[in-house]
């Protein structure tokens, strides 16, 4: 396991563990960066964690053609069968939450009982929100009583390719709060880790294959958030992007270069966000388009 | 126009009389100011434009221009407003709404040939589509001010503060009542700037909002241009913008307001796809091809400027599109007998001049009914282009006028395909008698609104808006609502 203790040189007599080379998550497949680039990950106090891959805008690029690829398959298939794959991942994590609250104490500088609390928060959102599959389209969807002989109904639809800034202070409760609630809906998505934090969403990359989550619906990557959002937020492919990991800053620059396709933004919020409180369902509608069906009603 | 123009011989035996509606319901000033703060005032630079009648060109009246200093005088008396306007109790939200739906009501022919004049769209579409949309528009907000409670926005939720509308000169009047309408229901206050070429009908609105005793500042015009329009979007003191246009323009507006806190809804352009089966009703399915393109001259961002139909049916299609074509009555917007009126500017005349020639150059094979066009004024045939390419610009390109693009498809598959390979994603029409099939359809096209065996309908009640480049956010509905409320 990755703790940091488990990095350092075991005391003799003691097992020399296995270490695990993190890899990025595109397309379903574990590549290595394309440009062959790693950055050292360190945990709060400085000490070396590993290397992650530094990904490349050309593996931005890859990752919104598998995203692509994966959004006609996930967008069409059942409510019921997306919200299954949601809380398979629930349970998938569940049965690593110590792994997982090892790699956030680790990635965060948190006690352990802290960094158990955000996994166990982390895996119940993903509960949270795979109960929504079927049931957001009848909150915010329904019949409109128009004036004339016509049945008439409003639908959600996802909006496509949703590019994922993921925040920088909450790495793994935070990213599975922007991530969970881009694909309940049928979106697909390219993530962008935590800059200085990415372990624990390279890992959750292995519990999203091991939970028959559709290769592409998620892509992971990590690296630069700034080198890998800005051929995110102008690439033409791409409908949407959330960009709660983004400082003010180039959040501004990221949200004029999105104007390009008019991508849905989805801004920072200037005041932070509070990932342990119930998230409401505007991290979904964000990213939903209505569609509105006429059609005569007569004999 | 006239008999000749048809050839045939059932319209030579029943010709049409000219049937004009008369102009003197309307009262036009020779000149209009601004609406600020509940009063007509000159510009503070003293400019002035003037608005013409596309049909003839004839000067209408003279309509102050407003610049950087009236936004700024109109946003302060909406900023004034708002504290009053929005700590209001619904109840009376609501009656002020109600008031200007009925006052609509009861002027709606003096406005319906005001918009005529000022648009150059036939009065039958004003008298029966646009003038009725408005009231009904009022009417459907006005209900939702006391109940916002029940939105889906929360327990209790705010309204915004100034909404900055932007709106076009296709549907002047319906789309200030989009707009209008919901901000004031939620307790925002507006300052909207009309199009250029079509001011009139809001400042005719600004003296409704007085008769219905509307507080001063609550609504604001600023007439002007796109300069106006800017000044108006990038005001500081702006917490929410609304625009209804061009997606270039759209895209310019996204980008002046990224990193601010403005909320921001755009309904921009479109390129629908009219996608007929072969085992359509065909005499429907031509009626609502002919309403989808023609209506308001195809000046309209949700037309369905492609026809997409099934290559077993084409040549029938075609020949019953045409023969009905000749049917149509172009000229005098004024005459209650007219089908298709006037382009609503040279500028936009200049714009589909430009694409259907394009069209012709790029292989396309030009029709139009013979058609005498009235030599004064902006004027565009009814235009069908055959065996048009998935490349060719006239299959790409928003032309907003009467000039339709047919291609072909053999499978659903095709259909949906060509149908959704434009950046635009607004509207689709689907023509076929098997059920299974438009709700398969409907579900793959990206377009914010399909209508199936129908087309061009709209209702209060009932959400519209686009997928991709045709903008984001929608209008109409309790959904409309959400573009206007902070969630608490």
């Amino acid at each position: 396991m990755s703790t940091p203790e488990a990095r350092t040189s075991p005391a003799r007599g003691a097992r020399l563990s296995v270490l695990k080379t993190y890899k990025l998550y595109v397309g379903g497949t574990f590549p290595r960066s394309e440009s062959g680039r790693v950055y050292e990950v360190t945990d709060a106090k400085g000490q070396w964690l590993a290397n992650a891959p530094r990904a490349s805008r050309k593996d931005a690029r890859d990752a919104v053609v598998a995203a692509r690829k994966a959004f006609g398959g996930w967008s069409g298939a059942t409510a019921y069968n997306r919200g299954q794959i949601l809380y398979r991942v629930a349970e998938m994590l569940e049965g690593r939450r110590e792994q997982f609250a090892a790699e956030v104490a680790a990635a965060e500088g948190l006690s352990k009982a802290k960094a158990q609390a955000r996994t166990d928060a982390a895996i119940d959102r993903w509960v949270w929100y795979a109960g929504w599959s079927d049931k957001v389209a009848q909150v915010v969807g329904g019949g409109n009583p128009v004036a004339g002989p016509f049945f008439n109904l409003s639908t959600p639809e996802p909006t496509g390719v949703v590019a994922v800034l993921a925040p920088q202070n909450a790495s793994l409760l935070g990213l599975v709060s922007v991530l969970a609630p881009v694909i309940v809906t049928g979106n697909t998505a390219v993530v962008v880790a935590a800059q200085d934090a990415p372990l624990p969403a390279l890992s959750l990359a292995e519990v999203l294959a091991t939970s028959d989550l559709p290769g592409g619906v998620v892509n992971v990557l990590s690296g630069g958030t700034a080198e890998l959002a800005r051929p995110l937020a102008a690439h033409q492919d791409v409908n949407a992007i959330d960009l709660a990991g983004a400082d003010p800053e180039p959040a501004t620059e990221l949200e004029r270069a999105a104007a390009d396709n008019l991508k849905r933004v989805l801004r920072p919020a200037p005041e932070g966000v509070d990932w342990a409180a119930e998230p409401g369902l505007e991290r979904m509608t964000a990213f939903l388009e209505t569609k509105t069906v006429w059609h005569p009603i007569g004999a | 126009m006239n008999d000749q123009q048809s050839g045939s011989t059932t319209s030579t035996l029943f010709g049409y009389a000219p049937a004009p509606e008369s102009r003197s319901v309307v009262d036009i000033a020779p000149s209009y100011g601004l609406f600020i703060d509940g009063e007509f005032r000159e510009a503070a630079g003293g400019k002035v434009f003037t608005t013409r009648s596309p049909a003839d060109e004839e000067v209408l009246s003279e309509v102050a221009y407003g610049q950087a200093d009236d936004v700024d005088a109109a946003v302060r008396a909406a900023r004034a407003a708002f504290e009053t306007w929005s700590a209001l109790p619904g109840t009376e939200r609501a009656k002020y709404l109600f008031r200007i739906a009925r006052i609509v009501q009861e002027r709606s022919r003096e406005l319906a040939v005001l918009e005529t004049l000022d648009n150059g769209k036939p009065i039958r579409e004003t008298r029966d589509a646009d003038l009725p949309l408005v009231a009904a528009h009022f009417f459907y907000y006005a209900g939702w001010a006391d109940k916002l409670s029940y939105a889906g926005c929360g327990p209790d939720p705010r309204p915004l503060g100034v909404a900055a509308q932007v709106v076009p000169w296709n549907f002047p009047l319906l789309m200030l009542a989009w707009k209008i309408a919901p901000a004031l229901a939620a307790g925002n206050t507006v300052v909207l700037k009309p199009a250029e070429t079509t001011p009139l009908s809001a400042l005719f609105f600004a003296d409704i909002c007085r008769q219905a005793g509307l507080p001063k500042g609550v609504v604001n015009i600023v007439t002007g241009d796109g300069a106006t329009g800017a000044a108006l979007v990038g005001h500081p003191d702006v917490h929410k913008v609304a625009f209804t246009g061009s997606t270039a323009v759209g895209k310019e507006i996204a980008r002046t307001v990224a990193g601010t806190d403005k909320r921001l809804t755009l309904e921009l352009g479109g390129k629908g796809a009219n996608i007929v089966f072969e085992d359509a009703p065909l005499d429907q399915a031509v009626e609502g091809i002919v309403g989808g393109i023609f209506f308001n001259q195809g000046q309209v961002c949700c037309a369905g400027s492609r026809l997409l139909v099934q290559e077993s049916v084409h040549d029938e299609v075609l020949d019953a599109l045409k023969r009905r074509l000749r049917t149509l009555r172009v000229g005098d917007p004024l005459d209650k007998n007219t089908d298709v009126g006037a382009i609503n500017s040279a500028e936009q005349l200049a714009r589909i001049t430009e694409l259907a020639e394009a069209g012709e150059a790029e292989g396309a094979e030009r029709w139009s009914p013979p058609c005498e066009l009235p030599e004064r004024g902006h004027w565009f045939a009814p235009t069908v282009f055959t065996g048009v390419g998935q490349a060719h610009r006239i299959a790409q390109e928003e032309i907003f006028g009467p000039v339709l693009s047919v291609l072909t498809f053999r499978t659903p598959e095709e259909a949906v395909a060509k149908a959704n390979n434009t950046p635009y994603g607004l509207s689709a029409g689907i023509w076929t008698e098997k059920g299974s099939r438009i709700l398969k359809l409907a579900n793959q096209l990206r377009a914010g609104v399909v209508w199936a065996n129908t087309f061009n309908k709209f209702d209060p009640t009932s959400p519209f808006g686009g997928y991709k480049e045709s903008g984001y956010g929608r209008e109409g509905g309790r959904h409309g609502l959400e573009a206007y409320l902070e969630h608490a």
